[in-house]
């Protein structure tokens, strides 16, 4: 698939010195719903305003379908939209006249119908001559995904798009999210929650510190770095373990569990020829049940790993 | 050139104007019949004429200068700060829009604005006094220019501007004494000599004696020096705001 997005060698010093962008490297293809995550203060907003045209990079290259950013913006701009993190809307204007500026900024002509459709979809009709300053939290979110989506973006970016959101509000805005990217918008979001990345995208890539750490998708990253543990329950109350067996396999005893951990990128483990032992070793199975790691988890070894001297 | 783009800051920040048109135009009549009543009635009882024209009449592009150069300064440093201030300037910066699109649309509005509440004036002013445009070409070009002109300027104050406190500071101890120092309400050949040379270093003098010569023909300085004095300023602003543009300072990170 064709790259819609991509960064060469980015570089961002703000005027205090500080290094938000460190040679970013990174493509995004056409069509997929991408998550950059990293913690706050990693360089995830000053990337995307960087892309869209709202923070100046000092050096590199990115190219946005094909045009450069810089030299090219009106052809780029005109592709990408940009829902902000916080909710910076005017106030007194209507929903409906702040929907139709937008549109008309980004060289679009009138279409009423257009809006009108949009609006629909993100459930904002009924609310299209209501002030902004009369609507939920909520519903100003979805007012700012409809003014990022007013021009019909190729490209939308979300920055942090459900924080400081409640549970019901963020489930809502991601089936929006999918929603989109199943009418062909190319989606680009940044988050620090996890499960969010974990749950919608099918790419991610890890920054802190102003670098990419990595870049992979979400699955393989899972198997890649994944840790998974397996808990055996046994029949015995208390057991005292062989102590052979709790050699090979350094197994964590609390009470009749065991515990054994492993990556599943280690290819010499035998998981029936490790219940076999233990049970020829005179101990009965009662049960047991095998855990992977979060992607929040290799989040956390990942940072901690990237910041050893 | 995207041409909807600047129309959508035009006509964004004419809605603002719209919003709230009680004070906007509630103000510009209020201020003026009261400058009738303390200028025309209590001093014009005492000054009869100036340079043959009745006070009364005299000091009405004085007091549109004053309005307009006010007007044009706030309603343009206002707009471009108030995106400022609620961050939703972020879509501006987003949207393909060049520098020069974003000043035709914050400035265009501004002027438009200055103008509309100019041509307000003369018209309250038309109800207290007797008012004569010569040469109403002339009138049009310097009421434009200034509301293009200050408009620029404002847009320049808002960029620059880190507070509300910041917007108010270039009207209030600038503007305003510059204007009521500038002939608005006297001509300057009431002063003694020493002041008169003192005046003529005051750049809003050569404004309002150059639209008040489109009235009534009269003026303090010549019309040409007017006219290079409003273009002075203007290509001042210009080149200002262009470097402001080139070195991104106070518009982007």
């Amino acid at each position: 698939m064709k790259n819609i997005l991509e960064i060469y060698n980015v570089n961002k010093i703000y005027r205090n010195s500080v290094k938000a962008l460190d040679n970013i490297e990174l493509n995004i293809k056409e069509g997929e719903i991408f998550s950059l995550l990293g913690p706050n203060g990693a360089g995830k907003s000053t990337l995307i305003n960087s892309i869209c045209g709202i923070v100046n990079f000092n050096s590199g290259t990115i190219k946005i379908n094909g045009y450069d950013n810089v030299k090219e913006y009106r052809k780029a701009r005109q592709i990408t939209g940009i829902v902000p993190q916080e909710l910076y809307l005017e106030s007194f204007e209507t929903v409906w006249k702040n929907v139709n500026y937008s549109r008309g900024l980004f060289g679009k002509a009138k279409n009423y119908k257009y809006v009108e459709h949009l609006l629909k979809l993100l459930s904002l009709w009924d609310k299209k001559d209501s002030k902004i300053k009369e609507l939920s939290g909520g519903m100003k979110r979805r007012v700012l995904i409809a003014k990022a989506l007013s021009h019909q973006p190729k490209l939308l970016f979300l920055d942090e798009p459900t924080a400081s959101i409640d549970v019901e509000l963020r489930k809502e805005t991601w089936d929006i999210v999918r929603k989109l990217n199943e009418n062909g918008t190319t989606i680009v979001l940044t988050t620090h929650y996890i499960e969010e990345a974990e749950e919608l995208s099918s790419r991610v890539a890890i920054i802190n510190d102003g670098k990419i750490i990595l870049v992979d998708e979400t699955d393989k990253l899972i198997k890649k770095l994944g840790e998974k543990s397996i808990k055996i329950q046994l029949k015995n109350e208390e057991i005292s373990l062989n102590e052979n067996i709790q050699k090979k396999y350094n197994f964590e005893v609390h009470k009749n569990i065991l515990t054994f951990k492993y990556n599943i990128k280690e290819d010499n483990i035998n998981l029936t020829k490790m219940l076999n032992e233990i049970e020829n070793n005179g101990y009965q199975i009662k049960d047991f049940v095998t855990e992977q790691s979060s992607l929040e988890e290799i989040f956390i070894k990942l940072i901690k790993e990237d910041k050893k001297p | 050139m995207n041409y909807f783009g600047v129309k959508a800051i035009l006509i964004h920040e004419l809605d603002r104007f719209k919003r709230t048109l009680l004070q906007s135009l509630a103000s510009p009549i209020i201020t003026t019949s009261l400058y009738f009543i303390v200028f025309g009635t209590a001093i014009g009882s005492r000054i009869k004429e100036i340079d043959g024209i009745n006070y009364g009449s005299y000091i009405v592009p004085g007091m549109i200068m004053l309005t307009i150069l006010t007007q044009a300064l706030s309603n343009a440093s206002f707009a471009i700060y108030f995106q400022k201030f609620t961050s939703t300037i972020y879509e501006i910066h987003a949207a393909p829009l060049s520098s020069f699109e974003i000043i035709i649309g914050f400035v265009g509005a501004a002027a438009i604005k200055s103008v509309i509440i100019g041509l307000i004036i003369i018209i309250t002013a038309g109800f207290f006094v007797d008012i004569e445009i010569q040469h109403p070409i002339l009138m049009i070009f310097f009421l434009i220019l200034t509301s293009i002109t200050f408009s620029l300027f404002g847009f320049i104050v808002g960029l620059y501007a880190d507070g509300f406190e910041g917007l108010q500071i270039i009207p209030i101890l600038v503007i305003t004494p510059l204007t009521f120092l500038g002939g608005s309400f006297y001509s300057i050949t009431m002063l003694p000599e020493f002041w008169q040379k003192i005046s003529l270093l005051n750049p809003v003098l050569y404004l309002i004696s150059g639209f008040r010569y489109s009235f009534y023909e009269v003026s303090d300085v010549s019309l040409l020096t007017s006219i290079i004095t409003i273009f002075t300023i203007l290509i001042s602003c210009i080149l200002f705001i262009s470097y402001t543009f080139i070195k991104g300072y106070k518009i982007k990170d």
